[in-house]
């Protein structure tokens, strides 16, 4: 297996900064707006995303964290079912506009199935998708994000990974290469 | 781990510590689903799921029913008093003919003690048991198991007293193989007829005296006389069965302890094995057992139905 450094923790910080003006840009004072993101590893970049837009703005989004295993599509099409996470989500989605995160987006069907997860919530206005990265030419599904951090081209038999120290001092993302066989 | 060690769920007695445990985390999941405002997840949604009941049921074909709703399985109801059962169809040849018409899951309960052993040998699907005879009842052990967790916890050493009709009890036999499993300390207590024989052999201590026996307890069990199940007297008037072992706050005051945590598997007869201010009372968390029924049985037909890769 080989791995490549995609981004270090520096130009990491700097993706995330500009995530959050992004945001602060189209939303202003995030008046009517909320993020959810979306479990298992979707929840360390919205944590983040969080803090910095209450740094920027002094503004406390609401945030919601949610687990969309029971949404899937792949359900009894796998030798296992996959074990859920923790959904923590307390208002209503009704009426609002809604920024939905996750970390890599690869074929597109965990935000199908986060999307079918977050209208049992109520009714959103508007949402919109935030990918730290984005598999581009491998989505399966019609799904383009609206915030992205980095754009990469991977094929198949390679995986992205972002990785989040405990202290925040060594984040970072990585491309892993396998071989076909391994 | 996500996967069950068994395809069925016929009792507590064949399954594992860990089976336990992934159904619960399981079940923390679908207890947060059904108090959403749409209680519903997609899930099973080309799943159908038979609940043949040969017995009556009240409170467990509801929760059945409703936990296969919450995760959009399609339900068919079957009960043996209106069925080709009475015109003399056997037990393999009726579920048979259900399964036929593309049924996935069978829910079942039966009155002799083993019929979903026998059934899994001859049928080809995934079984949930939903009580046989005096023999087990997995769902409403791993029920009780969950609430008694939510408040106390890990049940390690934890000191729980079954309390009643034992020898008629399928929710006896479960509740002690779970809550042992789980690492807790089970005594039966009741009258000396209604304790089967050699159930010590279970690891399980009699106490015929209640008085002693609460003092013991942090819970108390208290299960309902099977006055249908027994074709004999086992004692003399249901009067004195309710002095004798009938939980009332008289009794708990007169032992000077007032926090133990009281269970009941229901139907609740009022008056008798507990009275009105216990049943109602603060440390009653019978109400708790019937909501976290319906999220329990989700996590059991969800991980029973997601193991098998029956679609591609």
């Amino acid at each position: 297996m080989e791995s490549r450094l995609l981004l270090n923790h520096q130009a990491l910080e700097h993706t995330l900064n500009r995530l959050a003006f992004e945001l602060f840009e189209k939303h202003g004072d995030f008046q009517n707006t909320a993020i959810i993101a979306l479990q298992p590893r979707g929840v360390l970049l919205g944590r983040r995303i969080v803090e910095r837009i209450a740094d920027l703005t002094g503004v406390k989004v609401p945030y919601g964290e949610l687990d969309v295993t029971f949404y899937r599509d792949d359900f009894r099409r796998r030798d296992e079912p996959l074990v859920p996470a923790k959904t923590n989500l307390d208002f209503s989605v009704e009426g609002k506009r809604i920024i939905l995160v996750d970390d890599v987006l690869y074929t597109g069907r965990t935000v199908r199935s986060g999307m079918d997860a977050m209208l049992d919530f109520g009714r959103p206005i508007q949402v919109e998708l935030m990918a730290l990265i984005d598999r581009r030419f491998s989505r399966e599904l019609p799904v383009q994000p609206d915030y992205v951090g980095r754009m990469v081209d991977v094929v198949k038999h390679e995986t992205v990974k972002v990785h989040w120290s405990e202290y925040n001092s060594d984040n970072k993302v990585t491309l892993y290469s396998f071989a076909n066989n391994e | 781990m996500s996967k069950l060690s068994t395809k069925r769920l016929l009792g507590i007695k064949n399954i594992t510590r860990d089976d336990i445990d992934l159904i619960f985390k399981t079940a923390d999941n679908f207890k947060e689903v059904i108090n959403r405002p749409i209680k519903k997840v997609p899930s099973l949604r080309d799943i159908t799921i038979a609940n043949i009941f040969f017995e009556n049921s009240t409170r467990t074909k509801l929760s059945f029913e409703l936990a296969e709703k919450r995760l959009s399985a399609d339900v068919i109801n079957f009960s043996a008093g209106s069925s080709s059962v009475k015109k003399g169809e056997t037990l393999i040849d009726t579920v048979n003919n259900i399964l036929a018409m593309k049924v996935d899951m069978v829910v079942m309960r039966h009155p002799n003690p083993g019929a979903h052993v026998f059934l899994s040998k001859h049928v080809n699907c995934a079984i949930v048991n939903a009580g046989d005879g005096a023999h087990e009842h997995p769902t409403q052990a791993l029920l009780d198991a969950f609430s008694l967790r939510e408040r106390l916890g890990d049940l390690t050493g934890k000191k729980i007293l079954i309390v009643g009709d034992i020898l008629h009890s399928r929710v006896a036999l479960s509740n002690i193989f779970c809550l042992q499993k789980l690492g807790a300390e089970v005594r039966v207590c009741g009258p000396a007829t209604l304790i089967p024989k050699h159930i010590e052999s279970l690891g399980v201590k009699v106490m015929l005296n209640f008085k002693e026996a609460l003092a013991w307890c942090d819970v108390a069990n208290m299960l309902r006389i099977q006055l249908e199940r027994q074709d004999i007297q086992y004692f003399p008037t249901l009067r004195e069965y309710s002095m004798q072992y009938g939980l009332s706050n008289d009794l708990l005051d007169s032992i000077g302890k007032k926090d133990i945590i009281i269970m009941h598997p229901g139907p609740i007869n009022r008056g008798v094995e507990i009275t009105s201010d216990i049943a109602d009372g603060e440390h009653s968390i019978i109400l708790n057992q019937v909501e976290n029924g319906v999220a329990v049985r989700m996590a059991v037909l969800y991980l029973l139905a997601g193991q098998t890769n029956t679609i591609s």
